[in-house]
């Protein structure tokens, strides 16, 4: 049986598989829609952009995107990417997430793609890429394990 | 200036020099010599499911990343630039809808490079954690270090 976020759900992934149209997806998750995230596809691959904005610099001296912005930028880019291509009808757990950090954030979008390295019947393990100029030159990369159906 | 001035003037000038801190509402809630208490009250812009009512994962690691940095700053007492290396996250519980966050970070080993740190972050009780954490952070000399003090 569908649950009533199962359907928001369902109708939000058929608008964004028919029609491109990813809002109606970030729209369901309010943290996401805080900080402002952007799912676009970007020839069959989804693409997350973070555009930049004042209130995510953590240090203005640098100046600096806070580090847990763009770890909550990754985090919220794997669970987008887990709604949109599994047919999950509720919202994963997160397990656990790990994020090293290769380059300071400049004051600029971020973009986030997301791979999922292995789907399990109950746990999805998946790997985030975080990069501003160039894909090849990453500045953050995470892993994170979800949980997809558990008793309640 | 000496270490409890300094430990004053992070405790309230932590929100006004980081712009994210202050657009989230965080507050240190108590700073000593190893470490720091965060404190994050409860929006509906945190849920990261609506339906059950659940806390977002990320908006955990934010505060956590914050305070694990000021914990660093806590334990060298002095202004210093500071860079997470690497940060890892276990949530052991849904966060719920309707109750304020809290975090303890503590900075558990300095060296004159490197700071390791570790966290716990808990709602109504403290000793029923939702998350806990372990980072390590570069030391990076004062060069572009925030103006805390």
């Amino acid at each position: 049986m569908s649950t009533p976020i199962g359907s928001m759900l369902a109708e939000a992934r058929r608008r964004a598989r028919e029609h491109a149209d990813f809002d109606g997806f970030v729209a369901l998750v309010p943290y996401a829609r805080f900080l402002g995230l952007r799912v676009e596809a970007q020839g069959g691959q989804l693409r997350m952009r973070l555009p930049y904005r004042r209130e995510l610099i953590g240090n203005p001296a640098l100046p600096a995107l806070h580090g847990g912005v763009t770890a909550a930028f990754m985090e919220n880019a794997a669970l987008l990417h887990l709604l949109l291509r599994l047919d999950e009808d509720r919202i994963p757990k997160s397990i656990d997430f790990a994020i090293d950090y290769l380059l300071s954030a400049r004051p600029q979008d971020c973009f986030a793609e997301c791979e999922v390295t292995r789907a399990g019947v109950r746990v999805v393990h998946t790997q985030i890429r975080c990069w501003q100029d160039v894909p090849e030159r990453p500045i953050a990369v995470a892993r994170a394990h979800f949980l997809l159906s558990y008793p309640e | 200036m000496d270490k409890s001035t300094f430990h004053a003037a992070l405790q309230q000038r932590f929100a006004d020099v980081t712009p994210h801190v202050a657009a989230c509402g965080m507050q240190l809630t108590a700073v000593d010599d190893n470490g720091v208490e965060a404190w994050l009250p409860f929006r509906e812009e945190w849920l990261g499911d609506t339906e059950r009512g659940l806390i977002h994962p990320g908006i955990v690691t934010v505060l956590v990343d914050s305070a694990c940095g000021a914990a660093v700053l806590a334990r060298i007492a002095d202004l210093e630039r500071i860079a997470t290396l690497d940060l890892r996250m276990d949530y052991l519980r849904a966060g719920l809808r309707d109750h304020d966050i809290h975090c303890r970070a503590d900075c558990y080993h300095l060296t004159p490079s490197i700071a390791f740190v570790r966290a716990s972050v808990w709602q109504q009780d403290r000793a029923l954690p939702i998350a806990v954490s372990q980072s390590a952070f570069m030391r990076a000399g004062r060069r572009g270090a925030a103006a805390i003090a």
